[in-house]
């Protein structure tokens, strides 16, 4: 788990941080996106950003006029974390001066945030903030049916992942009409998305329903790919007779679970126990004499496996959440987007620290060509291990910058025939 | 509109021709969508019987709601049994021919519908009951109908929804069987779906019992109702948000507005605000009253503050309001949370964290409203439990082996925790916490009905603590079990609280951004009644 050379050490941030600021992080590409293609013009200079400075200092309401100010103001505060919040009907900064009501959050991305911290009664690798190897996979998981639901389901085209830099994940979806939808329709939407339901006084947190919903089936199958290797493999959820009970528990029939219990001595292994587990199951179902344990199989696979959304994160139009590209003050690691459509490949312990872009930053400055003009000098972040975290953004604002694009034709043709 | 003090429209006539002024055209359908307002003279007598009647109705809505589920024979049963008495049009058929009474019978759905508007725009709050009331009312108005007059309806309203072709259909034949309960192939063939950007049909998205694809969903017509409410429900929160505007202009009239306070105020009593916190409960009395006459969800959040030594947002938010309600004043309420919370975190951090919430919930913070504890509606409806989570009804949220176990060692005994499950199981959880109070407190089958945590506590003190008690849970119990019958004759028409209506105090009731935790609030505040429903098709 090592990182490639250089380790992380939270005290150097007040040093690191500036030079983070000033050189590495993407400018361009962060106003290309907020900006909207300026559609409408006011779009980026409506938008809240609030910074959270040393010793937890919380400034809401910051809001910037363009691309260079916000450069300087987020040199000039060095922020340990940028959050990003809503479009508003005035400029954020002015709030205090625009009359009471009329102050209002009107538009903002839809957001989803999953965190590592929720699945902790499922996985007995890491517990709270830790995540490892043997846990992560449940996030790629996540990512994957998240991905998925959004853009068959609900068609969005726009959907940004990105790593919140310790523990989890956040999801992005800007389309226009995302950005537009009203409270009780981002609650709807996360409420569909959500599987797993309850506090800590329930136990068993699915139920399904026979017939499975399209998109539960479509999530079946992806937990289905990922099952075997994460939840009998690395969690090894049958692996002795306290984490089976554990199991046993989400089984409805009283009965069946007494003989499971009988059955899971037979086996060696988890994998040969949830052969014998699924095998029992099917048997009575077929039987005809559990009807109410007819789906626990997928209700276990579900309960160890499906993504656990933080709803209240995506409710409200008016909620911030962490920018991307922002460092972790913890980890030190950058909040660097995620590639959906290979999200098994990324591994949060080699996302870069701070420590280690500066590092790489230095030895590249150290190279000959030193005196470059100073418009390419915005681009250093391509000298370093964050060059592809920015390819993946990159990626994202092509093919969102088409959306506007047409937008801006359209508004411009309209222009003419008057 | 104008009114004038003598008046008398409401003769019956038995006629099939309508007599009168009754006008042809105006009333053409039982139901109503309710987008032009009414515009006639009516005398003071009538606005307020008329208002006073609907509010009635709605309150029966309400109630009935949370007796039964939702939907199922017995609601609608006794939907129908009401109704008949209070609100014959509701339940009467459209017909062709329109009687006078038929005439009157819609005239008087109009214009109280009207009027209660005027009287529930005020505040969020107010504005959220009166949707969740009216919604329900027209659900089952709407069903009644046959096909034929619904069609009549759409078409009176502006609503087309055109079904999809046979030919799209049979390819998602078998997505749209299985996005039902007991749909089977061949009643998605005789069904007519409607295609609708998703964003129409939210009820039904939110329970996921509608097919999607690409941003739209599939709804049959079965579920049909599910996007004409949702099309009623955007046009009365846009049409209450417009009245609220309105309403300061309204001051002039110095005979309505007492009235239209008095109405709003007769949405159930329930609150806890009146109550200051007035120290009558000090910190280290909290735990041993937690024991006695705390309900269950709230003997819950204590004990898992003491264990954990932490409570994320929600568990803070039901139980620091409780907390507020039973006495606690606001230096004893951060006293006591931070002696808690920094067994586990700095006690600066505290400060800096989480002290802000407390004080906002004391209105000391943000747009300084004073909050009011949560009812057990409010607990059972909105915000469920999630991972971590303690707070919740215990009745509704827990599993039942662990809910059988925590009566059993809260000393219940076995009979009277299988009385209590019972309850559970046919989703009574206030009936099952008023069991739960009888058994606790030795008394036999009394006939409070629990429906507010902080109610629970003062009848308990009463009957554990009769001389000290008498005064302040008197006028709390009273508030939170006011039923209608002590409400009837409610308020004096010479009543003088004009004066809380000014254009001021509305602007404070509106939702004003001014800090993160206010996202909560006002995500609490809009809540809306879809949870409700959502509820009623799990249970």
């Amino acid at each position: 788990m090592a990182n490639t050379n250089v380790d992380y050490d939270r005290n150097d941030l007040p040093v690191l941080l500036p030079i983070y600021y000033k050189k590495l992080f993407p400018y361009g590409p962060f106003y290309r996106w907020l900006n909207y293609g300026g559609v409408p013009k006011t779009y980026f200079c409506h938008r809240e950003f609030s910074f959270t400075l040393k010793d937890d200092v919380y400034i809401r309401y910051q809001s910037f006029p363009d691309q260079h100010d916000m450069e300087k103001e987020i040199q000039k505060a060095c922020p340990y974390k940028i959050d990003i919040g809503a479009v508003f009907s005035h400029k954020p900064k002015d709030h205090k001066m625009v009359k009471g009501t009329s102050f209002q959050a009107l538009e903002k991305e839809l957001v989803f945030d999953i965190d590592m911290t929720d699945y902790d009664d499922v996985r007995k690798c890491c517990s709270g903030a830790d995540i490892c190897g043997n846990c992560w996979p449940l996030m790629t998981i996540a990512i994957k049916i998240l991905d998925k639901t959004l853009e068959e389901d609900f068609g969005f085209d726009h959907r940004l992942f990105v790593y919140s830099g310790r523990r989890g994940i956040h999801c992005w979806i800007a389309d226009e009409t995302a950005r537009k939808l009203s409270q009780n329709a981002r609650t709807a939407i996360a409420e569909y998305l959500s599987l797993v339901k309850g506090g800590e006084n329930q136990i068993k947190k699915i139920t399904l329903h026979d017939p499975l919903h399209p998109s539960i089936v479509r999530a079946l199958s992806v937990v289905h790919a990922h099952f075997e290797d994460l939840a009998l493999d690395k969690q090894d959820i049958l692996g002795c007779k306290e984490s089976w009970d554990k199991v046993l528990a989400l089984v409805p029939d009283e009965a069946l679970r007494e003989q499971l219990g009988k059955d899971m001595t037979k086996g060696e292994n988890s994998k040969q126990r949830w052969a014998l587990l699924k095998g029992r199951v099917k048997k009575e179902v077929e039987k005809g004499g559990s009807r109410k344990s007819q789906l626990c199989i997928q209700e276990i696979m579900f309960q160890y496996c499906y993504p656990r959304l933080d709803v209240n994160v995506s409710k409200g139009v008016n909620h911030l959440l962490k920018s991307p590209f922002c460092i972790h003050p913890k980890t030190g690691r950058v909040c660097v987007p995620i590639d959906a459509e290979h999200a098994e490949k990324f591994d949060p312990t080699k996302v870069p620290s701070i420590s280690q872009l500066c590092h790489e930053l230095d030895n590249a400055m150290d190279t000959p060509e030193t005196d470059e003009p100073a418009a390419k000098r915005r681009r250093d972040y391509k000298k370093t291990s964050l060059h592809t975290s920015v390819k993946i953004f990159d990626n994202f604002l092509d093919k969102l910058e088409k959306s506007w694009k047409g937008k801006l034709i359209q508004q411009s043709d309209m222009k003419k025939e008057f | 509109m104008q009114f004038v003090k003598s008046s008398n429209v409401r003769r019956k006539r038995k006629s099939a021709r309508l007599t009168g002024e009754r006008r042809l055209g105006q009333y053409v359908h039982n139901l109503q969508f309710y987008s032009v307002p009414p515009s006639d003279n009516i005398s003071l007598t009538e606005f307020e019987d008329f208002a006073i009647d609907r509010l009635k109705v709605l309150k029966h809505v309400e109630s009935l709601g949370i007796k039964f589920v939702k939907g199922n024979e017995k609601y609608q049963e006794s939907m129908d049994r009401e109704l008949r008495k209070m609100m014959p049009i509701a339940i009467r058929k459209t017909s062709d021919e329109i009687s006078d009474t038929d005439y009157d019978e819609r005239r008087k759905d109009h214009i109280s519908h009207f009027i209660l508007r005027l009287a529930y725009c005020r505040s969020e709050e107010l504005r959220r009951w009166f949707i969740a009331q009216e919604l329900d009312l027209f659900r089952y108005r709407f069903q009644q109908e046959s096909r034929d007059s619904i069609k009549q309806f759409l078409e009176e309203n502006n609503l087309h929804y055109e079904p999809i072709p046979d030919k799209e259909k049979l390819k998602i034949i078998k997505e749209l069987a299985n996005s039902g309960y007991n749909t089977s192939v061949t009643t998605v063939e005789n069904t007519d779906y409607f295609k609708v950007p998703f964003v129409e049909a939210l009820d039904l998205v939110k329970s996921r019992k509608v097919y999607l694809e690409r941003g739209y969903a599939y709804v049959p017509r079965s579920d049909l109702v599910s996007i004409v409410l949702s099309a009623f429900r955007a046009h009365l929160s846009h049409s209450l948000a417009i009245t609220a505007r309105a309403v300061p202009y309204l001051e002039e009239d110095s005979r309505l507005l007492p009235m239209l306070t008095a109405l709003s105020k007769q949405y159930l009593g329930q609150d806890y605000t009146c109550k200051k916190a007035n120290g009558k409960v000090t910190i280290d009395q909290i735990e041993p009253l937690s024991k006695k006459s705390f309900p269950l969800c709230m003997r819950q959040l204590q004990e898992s503050l003491k264990q954990e030594h932490h409570l994320r947002h929600w568990g803070r938010m039901q139980y620091g309001l409780f907390l507020k309600g039973i006495g606690v004043m606001l230096e004893d309420a951060l006293r006591f949370w931070r002696a808690e919370f920094s067994k586990k975190i700095d006690p600066d951090k505290f400060d800096k964290s989480y002290s802000y919430n407390i004080r906002h919930n004391y209105g000391k913070e943000g747009k300084r409203a004073d909050y009011t504890p949560y009812s057990c509606m409010k607990i059972i409806m909105t915000n469920p439990p999630a991972n971590g989570d303690f707070h919740g009804c215990p009745f509704r949220h827990s599993d039942a082996g662990l809910l059988r176990q925590r009566l059993a060692s809260y000393g219940v005994s076995k009979d009277g925790v299988n009385e209590v499950m019972g309850l559970v199981s046919n989703s009574h959880y206030q009936l099952a916490c008023a069991k739960y109070f009888d058994l606790t407190h030795n008394v036999e089958a009394s006939t409070i009905g629990i429906n507010h945590p902080n109610q629970y506590f003062d009848e308990s003190q009463k009957i554990l603590n009769p001389s000290a008690e008498s005064k302040a849970s008197m006028s709390s119990s009273q508030s939170s079990q006011m039923s209608w019958s002590h409400k009837s004759t409610p308020f004096s028409r010479r009543s003088t609280q004009a004066s809380q209506l000014t254009p001021r105090n509305i602007k404070e009731e509106e939702v004003e951004f001014d800090d993160l935790q206010m996202s909560y609030e006002e995500l609490d505040d809009m809540m809306s009644a879809v949870e409700k429903d959502e509820k009623a098709t799990k249970a």
